[in-house]
């Protein structure tokens, strides 16, 4: 049986739909444009002219052999999501509900972030489809992210700062649910990862399983074989599951998905929801979360505002519970030093979200040796963490002088 | 440790709902969180709601995310949580408000919390305090089929909602799910005090009649004894929340009380007294 392209709702024990009644009816018109948009081949071509002419599709691959040395000399391969517009993969989502919006004749849209990139995105195709737009974002990553508030300004979109709750993700998807519940009629929620109620996880997915459609012929392109493993950082998911739904039905490559451990998963300021959570609802679907005794959320915390979520996408929670793939913590000076890392030997600059990928690849080529081909996610570039990598080079540079 | 069946016994809402319109009027039914400002207060706010005039209480649990919930309610139900709020404060609560009035005790919870509590385990101890059953804001009947059974075997309500956007089929699926009412939801929008309540509300009730609800209660942005009055001259049941809310919040137990006993006269003499329906 193949694991591909799930439909929905349900993955194994985990998706569904626990949301207002007020929400059913949009959810099942997206769902019914989307199975429409999905079998129309005019959607399908208007969308993958966007992806060549206004995105930059399709993105490269680049071997990174300097990198590659630290790495117990596995041969690296880097899938250059970072070098779409709008630098990351959330343009090829953004894309794909656009189109849906103005398909279902709304005029609205909002949109949650945390690092601002799926933000950025959704600013970016509103005002090239001349939609109104409002960006919900925590209180704390706006501050955190002030380059990416500034882009969404200038783009034209409402930039909404979250004040509620731990004011971060989670309180941003919160608002733009009560948003939606209230202005249902005109806006359509354009959700920015494979989490949510139906249809968002298989939807998003789809949207962005072009990253390993992509890669997949370009590996086998280059190297003559399908890769060992695909590597990808994991907050909400929607760049591990763009990159790993390819290679579902290829048994011998070994998926890893790579959780934001913070200060560590030992201690309580991590955001490894796989590896620490238990099973429960939030943000409409069943999946694993970081909650209490009680089922309450309990905060997440990462360096990386675009992983400090403490959910995660209902089909990373089955495909963890069937064996599929393996999910793995990565702490914040973990992922600063790969960034750092692929900084100096290729001079890429990564997200501080895909340098936790690059982290744990570093970890996994040692473990498979030189022999091992490992293809990684680079889900988005860095400029946008050029502020929060300044100073935590700073400080650590300050310190090492001290000691 | 399991409560025997009682199947087919009148749900006590639906009694309460029935007896009200029986006597020329329509249910107040009043929302407050558990432990806001304190437990205390908020066990003691739930029954000055009793004593003066609301016929059925309607208990919040604090939630982490309560999506449905608008900045009167999030900013109480946040402040519960900071000061500690437990899930077993909720069954306390129910307990010492059933000790001290007879109004049933429906409690409002979004759905994880009941998920990781066990849904069976919940059912037990919410009827063994003396609870009336669950209202569930993001838990549609599609998802409750483990609620359905542990609620049918402790014989405790289901409220579900029913919104001006669901189908006509989605009208019939929440009416034959629900036992106690179907909450109306009277606007497309989260909970919180509103000038004038939406035409919607009345086209809403008219279409779930129409598809056999004999008891739908109104809820959102309710707030005034003339809405209250407005809504009871169609509906079943008036449900305010936030109001009360914001009263507990400015003037503590005493301004609770004297907004109860407002809305509770707009719940009364509507029309003249008649045989239940």
């Amino acid at each position: 049986m193949s694991l591909r392209t799930q439909p929905g709702p349900y993955f194994g024990d985990f998706g569904g739909r626990f949301v207002p009644e007020s929400l059913v009816a949009a959810l099942d018109e997206l769902t019914a444009e989307y199975e429409l948009a999905k079998n129309d081949p005019a959607f399908a071509a208007a969308l993958m002219t966007l992806h060549m002419n206004y995105s930059g599709r399709p993105s490269i691959i680049t071997e990174v052999p300097r990198f590659a040395e630290y790495a117990g000399g596995a041969r690296i391969i880097l899938k250059r999501e970072d070098l779409n517009h709008t630098g990351s993969h959330k343009i090829n989502n953004a894309l794909g509900q656009a189109l849906l919006t103005q398909r279902i004749g709304k005029t609205r849209v909002i949109a949650e972030t945390g690092a601002g990139q799926h933000g950025v995105a959704t600013a970016t195709v509103a005002a090239l489809f001349g939609l109104e737009c409002v960006v919900y974002m925590g209180e704390v990553d706006t501050e955190r992210q002030a380059l990416n508030v500034a882009r969404m300004r200038l783009l034209g979109a409402e930039v909404v700062p979250v004040k509620t709750g731990s004011r971060t993700l989670k309180d941003a998807i919160n608002d733009a649910m009560r948003d939606w519940v209230s202005n249902v009629d005109t806006t359509n929620y354009i959700f920015g990862t494979v989490a949510g109620p139906h249809p968002f996880p298989a939807m998003v997915r789809d949207f962005q399983k072009i990253i390993g459609e992509e890669a997949r012929k370009q590996v086998l392109d280059l190297t003559g074989s399908l890769p060992d493993a695909v590597t990808a950082c994991v907050g909400g998911g929607s760049n591990a599951m763009g990159i790993f739904d390819a290679f579902l039905d290829d048994p011998d490559v070994a998926l890893f998905g790579y959780e934001a451990a913070g200060d560590g998963v030992e201690t309580p300021r991590h955001a490894a929801t796989i590896t620490k959570g238990r099973p429960g609802v939030l943000h409409g679907a069943r999946s694993m979360l970081l909650q209490d005794e009680d089922g309450q959320t309990v905060d997440s915390h990462s360096i990386s505002a675009g992983l400090d979520y403490p959910g995660v996408g209902p089909e990373h929670a089955w495909l963890a519970s069937i064996g599929r793939a393996t999910y793995l913590p990565i702490t914040d000076d973990e992922a600063m030093s790969a960034l750092r890392l692929l900084s100096r030997t290729e001079g890429i600059i990564p997200a501080i979200e895909s340098s936790h990928a690059l982290a744990g690849t570093l970890e996994l080529g040692r473990a498979l040796g030189p022999e091992a081909t490992i293809l990684v996610n680079l889900s988005g570039r860095g400029d946008k963490d050029m502020e929060t990598a300044g100073r935590y080079f700073d400080l650590l540079d300050e310190g090492a002088e001290q000691s | 440790m399991t409560t025997p069946i009682t199947s087919g016994a009148v749900s006590t809402v639906e009694h309460t709902i029935a007896r009200k319109r029986s006597e020329g009027g329509g249910a107040l039914i009043g929302y407050l969180p558990v432990g806001f400002p304190t437990l205390t207060d908020s066990i003691d706010a739930a029954v000055a709601l009793v004593a003066n005039g609301v016929d059925i209480i309607e208990l919040g649990l604090p939630y982490s995310d309560p999506v449905m919930d608008g900045a009167v309610i999030q900013a109480a139900t946040q402040q519960a949580l900071a000061n500690g709020f437990k899930l077993r404060h909720g069954f306390e609560a129910i307990r010492a408000i059933t000790a001290q009035v007879d109004a049933p005790v429906l409690v409002m919870t979004y759905w994880n919390p009941v998920l990781q509590y066990g849904v069976e385990r919940f059912a037990d101890d919410l009827r063994a305090a003396g609870g009336a059953g669950l209202i569930t804001p993001d838990l549609i009947p599609d998802e409750a089929d483990d609620w359905m059974s542990a609620s049918e075997r402790t014989d405790l309500d289901r409220v579900f909602l029913a919104a001006p956007s669901s189908s006509d089929a989605r009208l019939v699926q929440a009416i034959e799910a629900s036992r106690g009412f179907v909450y109306t939801v009277s606007t497309m929008g989260t909970t919180g005090a509103r000038a004038g309540v939406d035409a919607a509300a009345r086209i809403l009730v008219e279409r779930l009649r129409g598809v056999g609800c004999t008891s739908a209660c109104v809820g959102l942005g309710i707030s005034t004894p003339e809405q209250v009055r407005e809504i009871l001259g169609y509906a079943d049941g008036a449900i305010v929340g936030s109001a009360l809310v914001k009263a507990l919040t400015d003037g503590g137990v005493q301004a609770v009380a004297r907004l109860a006993l407002d809305l509770a006269a707009g719940a009364n003499n509507i029309r003249p007294a008649s045989a239940p329906r």
